[in-house]
């Protein structure tokens, strides 16, 4: 729950501004970008996710070392990145 | 590798450890405390107190909000799952937390309807899905998550939701560091702060503790040569004697933190009075509460609560561990009557519990042993 989990940027949802697709780990997930409404995200930019929400941007090389760091804790990142496959936010049905 | 080798690099740690020993001066022994539990995770991981002379020990702090939340709140919010047509909803590494009268997954075993969640907007979308049940949201964790809890009750009341809560257990890390310093348990000469809290609050917040207490903080990134690099910024204050807040983790942490952030939790939250932490006991305004404005979304005023205090249980010292007084090792029950798979206490339950933490990576002994695991880990 505390880990931030370091994302791409692919696009921004045309109909929903506040949600991003975002490249996980080579998987494709709607997070929300309204914590950076400062300075939003463009594709191709790296976030850190934390609990469905980008909360800060990163640089490529910092997110690398932030998934190598979740990769060490073993159990932790791997029920973390489950339960972000589960997760559905845009869809609203 | 190549972008990981820069912060693992084994012969970098090397040249830090030494210019490490060099500042220490001789016959004092020094205390950090690493507030956030992913550090403590690093420190375990790697073996760093191995680079460290020994007259530097590192002690491990409150920042692990799974280890933290009280029997009682947990047995509150078993009590809102055991509600009519409620379905209470988690974050995962809550599920295990023991209360007094079990977990959430003894709850859910027994009937109820408690369902894990990655994201309180996950929880959101469980209520629009079943508008005829009311769906909890159990918020937990420092200002890492409070963001997102408050931008998903703005959501909700933008959407006009009106089956959903959460029950607010967020609290706030600075009380907690200043509960530590003023007890009379624990001497520390500097902290390593957290880094995603850090995010979120910035920096600003942390001048206290150097202005009023006269402890140096450096904000920390969660690599090791990151921790070494912030433990060398702690020794170097002390040694030109100075006492400031320091910013090692800048190419994340901004100075001013998440604004946007901490709007959406103020417009949402507001402190409460006191907060039982566990280990720690009540901490005046060291918690978060839905404001009067977002009533409708707030379960602990949309229900009626047990809120029954429950003692911990006798053989557990993990409030000993939170405050940094005890090492893991150190407790009765350690890697005994208390394992991740059997917890008595929280910290062997979350992976950012100091316990679960030294118990994964085998570190049973107090005897320091000068294996190479940052060599090791670059494969």
């Amino acid at each position: 729950m505390c880990l931030g989990i370091p994302g791409e940027v692919i696009e921004i949802l045309p109909d929903q501004p506040d949600l991003a697709r975002v490249d996980v780990s080579g998987v494709k997930r709607a997070i929300n970008i309204g914590l950076l409404a400062d300075d939003p995200p463009v594709p191709g930019d790296w976030i850190l996710i934390h609990v469905g929400f980008a909360l800060s941007k990163i640089d490529e090389q910092e997110a690398k070392a932030a998934m190598d760091f979740l990769t060490g804790i073993g159990q932790a990142y791997e029920d973390e990145i489950a339960a972000l496959l589960e997760s559905r936010i845009d869809e609203r049905q | 590798m190549r972008f990981v080798d820069e912060y693992r690099d084994a012969d970098k740690a090397r040249a830090l450890a030494a210019k490490i020993a060099a500042l220490c001066e001789p016959g004092r022994h020094y205390k950090f405390m690493e507030v956030c539990g992913g550090h403590t995770h690093t420190i375990y991981k790697h073996g760093l107190e191995d680079y460290l002379p020994e007259s530097i020990s590192l002690v491990h702090g409150p920042g692990c909000p799974v280890c933290v939340i009280p029997m009682g709140r947990v047995d509150d919010a078993i009590a809102l799952a055991e509600q009519p047509d409620v379905i209470m909803t988690s974050f995962g590494d809550m599920m295990r937390v023991p209360g007094g009268r079990g977990s959430f997954f003894d709850s859910s075993a027994a009937g109820t309807d408690i369902r894990m969640v990655y994201s309180p907007l996950d929880a959101l979308k469980i209520a629009r899905q079943n508008p005829d049940k009311h769906v909890i949201f159990m918020a937990i964790g420092f200002e890492t998550t409070a963001p997102s809890t408050a931008m998903t009750v703005l959501r909700a009341a933008a959407e006009g939701v009106e089956n959903f809560s959460i029950f607010c257990n967020h609290v706030t890390i600075i009380p907690a560091i200043k509960a530590i310093l003023d007890s009379p348990d624990l001497r520390l000469d500097g902290f390593i702060g957290p880094g995603h809290v850090s995010t979120v609050i910035g920096c600003r917040p942390y001048e206290f503790i150097a202005a009023e207490y006269g402890k140096p903080l450096v904000v920390a990134g969660f690599e090791p040569l990151d921790i070494l690099q912030s433990v060398y910024m702690l020794l170097l204050q002390l040694s030109e004697g100075r006492c400031e807040v320091e910013n090692q983790y800048s190419r994340v942490v901004p100075w001013q933190g998440n604004t946007v952030a901490l709007r959406a939790v103020g417009e949402v939250m507001e402190l409460r009075p006191y907060f039982e932490w566990r280990g720690l006991g009540f901490i005046s305004h060291s918690a978060l509460q839905v404001r009067e404005k977002y009533a409708a979304f707030d379960a602990e005023r949309l229900f009626t609560l047990p809120g029954v205090r429950v003692a911990d249980p006798k053989a557990c010292q993990c409030g000993e561990v939170l405050k940094g007084v005890l090492k893991p090792w150190e407790c009765k029950v350690f890697g005994t009557a208390c394992t991740p798979e059997t917890p008595i206490g929280t910290c062997m339950v979350s992976s950012e519990g100091a316990c679960a933490a030294y118990y994964n990576f085998g570190r049973f002994s107090r005897q320091r042993v000068r294996e190479v695991s940052i060599e090791s880990s670059r494969a």
